[in-house]
């Protein structure tokens, strides 16, 4: 039997250290065996496993951290879960098939990108109505929201496009093309820039938020891998919008990104085919969704290392991280 | 041969007593200058030691890389690259090749006649030979460390913490390997048996390890490679160094490492002692081999 101990009191002080005081909750969405896992940011520990609607997808929650919002994809429908009982409370009514959403700064409104239904569906949270219905490009997938809130930015797989919609009228009012297969819209947090990641394309094109032109694509490239197998997915930029990072998908790989030259500085080993990543509020960790290895990774984002990966539950997809 | 080398027993009863510890200190001090002297002026040993890990860090696990990651097995807490796992072997490795090549020196030092020199002194025989280990180890260490500043440039990289803590499963390991090479030293009469040792002890041990790949792995691959892997002692000690990395002590391994490095030294230092040890028996039947 193997025992582990920590070899000097100096090791168990580091790790104390290394778990920042600040513990938040993780939620992962399994898309798989149709569950919610609970992971302690502190501890790095599965805490607890909560039965959700079938094939959870994209997982959000409300700013002041009491509900969780879960695209049900197969029951067509976002289930709220009360983030204090782990109990589903109430449903939101977002069309067909919802893969993923967005929230808007203020809380009070979803935007649901409907795959099967090319729709963009945009939800009142509090009156849980849809206040509208915005015909996008064929299978609409990643949603991005820009920081004031005045922008929303949708990408459609099959049209290769990122749309951009005004908010405040619901139409869009730029249709800019992308590389092959975009899944994610992420804005810097300073609202300058959108970018758009092309899983087939193999590229993450950075759209200008003023002109509303692709400005830069950049481009990712692993010793011994084929390029096929490096599929951007998943993005997200840094508050102070300097460094962001792309989830791989089957390269097993983060990419870190200088989020002002554009060059990609180094690739981060995790699970087997990283989907989705998300923040703790600190900025002092990154998490991914590892689909085919059933687990997580946390990144340190000071150093860049992966530190731990924690088995969660069938099929990962998505992640989010409860706000302080 | 044995009587001019060994002083007469009562004689060194009656020296020993004379010795405080700053005598063995200066003995020891005295080895170790000289066991580092010897590594220093001989640039190609100093060199191969640090090629040869080199070369399977930077060809074997390259081209064996799996570039999608090993599975996680403690202690790794995450996925990591065949070139991270492949470290701590190659770690052992130095101080396998080393142990057994200060087993080399020392029947080169016979041969030559050096040996009696050191033999000749009026300290106990268990403690020149620890001594004559302990340098051994000395120099072995600073290989590794050397071997790890390198790969550090190749992006093979443990949590900084580690490199302090794998100095005593190190220094552990190091003894073992440095006294199952004296004991075998003792017994080969010729230099050019050396070669032996190489194919018998050095190559076996290296591969039957968990120093290439996973034990999981070997165990898939073949049940019986499996066994002999669990019953070599280098596997423990590329373990105990593995562990160590991470700031975790792998007690069947500590255990295994320190229960071999009492039964080689044992043996070791019985093997020296002429008036029961390996040498006389061997010289006995010396003309025959």
């Amino acid at each position: 039997m193997r025992s582990h101990m920590s070899m000097l009191a100096v090791t168990v002080a580091l790790q104390f250290a290394a778990q920042s005081a600040w513990a938040n909750m993780v939620y992962v969405s399994n898309e798989k065996d149709n569950t919610v896992t609970i992971v302690d940011s502190g501890t790095m520990e599965v805490v607890k496993t909560i039965d959700v609607g079938q094939r959870p997808r994209g997982i959000t929650i409300s700013h002041d951290g009491k509900f969780l919002y879960v695209c049900a994809s197969d029951d067509d429908t976002v289930e709220i879960i009360d983030t204090a009982t782990h109990e589903i409370v109430g449903t939101l009514p977002s069309g067909p098939d919802p893969e993923l959403f967005v929230l808007s700064p203020d809380g009070k409104t979803l935007y649901v990108a409907n795959e099967d239904d090319n729709l963009v569906t945009v939800i009142n949270v509090e009156g849980k109505n849809v206040i509208a219905e915005i015909p996008v490009g064929v299978e609409p997938e990643g949603m991005g929201i820009s920081p004031d809130g005045k922008t929303m930015v949708n990408t459609s797989e099959t049209t290769n496009m990122a749309h951009f919609i005004d908010t405040s009228t619901h139409e869009i009012t730029n249709n800019v093309l992308v590389d092959s297969r975009p899944r994610f819209a992420e804005f810097k947090p300073d609202g300058s820039e959108v970018w758009i990641s092309a899983e087939i394309g193999g590229t993450v094109s950075v759209i200008d938020n003023e002109t509303r032109e692709v400005k830069h694509k950049i481009t990712f490239e692993i010793q011994g891998l084929r390029s096929e197998a490096i599929q951007p997915v998943g993005v997200r930029i840094s508050a102070d919008s300097k460094k962001a990072y792309v989830a791989l998908g089957p390269a097993n790989r983060v990419a870190v990104v200088n989020a002002e030259t554009y060059e990609v500085e180094k690739y981060i080993l995790v699970g087997q085919r990283v989907w989705q990543l998300a923040f703790t509020p600190d900025g002092k960790s990154i998490i991914s969704t590892n689909g085919l290895s059933n687990d997580i990774t946390f990144i340190d984002t000071e150093t860049d290392e992966p530190v731990k990966s924690v088995t969660v539950g069938a099929l990962p997809w998505g992640v989010v991280v409860a706000p302080n | 041969m044995t009587d001019m080398v060994h002083p007469a027993p009562n004689e060194a009863i009656a020296g020993r007593s004379r010795f405080g510890l700053a005598q063995y200190l200066i003995c020891l001090k005295g080895i170790l200058v000289r066991e580092g002297l010897r590594y220093l002026n001989q640039r190609e040993r100093f060199i191969s030691s640090l090629v040869r890990p080199l070369l399977w860090l930077f060809i074997f696990a390259a081209g064996f890389r799996q570039v999608l990651g090993v599975s996680i097995i403690p202690p790794y807490q995450t996925y990591v690259l065949y070139e991270v796992y492949i470290t701590p072997g190659l770690c052992g490795m130095i101080l396998l090749f080393s142990g057994m090549q200060s087993s080399l020196s020392m029947v080169y030092d016979r041969e030559m006649g050096n040996m009696r020199t050191l033999l000749v002194s009026p300290f106990p025989r268990w403690f020149l030979l620890v001594s004559k280990l302990l340098a051994g180890v000395a120099v072995s260490i600073i290989q590794v460390y050397v071997f790890l500043a390198i790969a550090w440039f190749w992006e093979v990289k443990a949590p900084l913490i580690g490199y302090l803590l794998i100095l005593p499963a190190l220094f552990l390991a190091g003894l073992m390997l440095g006294a199952l090479g004296m004991f075998l030293s003792s017994m080969i009469k010729q230099l050019e048996n050396f070669a032996g040792i190489m194919n018998f002890v050095i190559f076996p041990m290296y591969f039957a390890s968990s120093a290439l790949y996973p034990l999981w792995r070997v165990q898939e691959a073949s049940p019986l490679l499996h066994k002999i892997c669990l019953l070599n002692p280098f596997t423990y000690a590329v373990e105990l160094i593995r562990f160590a990395f991470y700031g975790q002590i792998e007690w069947t391994s500590l255990a295994v490492v320190a229960a071999f490095t009492l039964v080689f030294l044992g043996g070791a230092i019985l093997a020296y002692d002429p008036s029961r040890g390996l040498i006389i028996r061997k010289q006995d039947t010396g003309g025959n081999s």
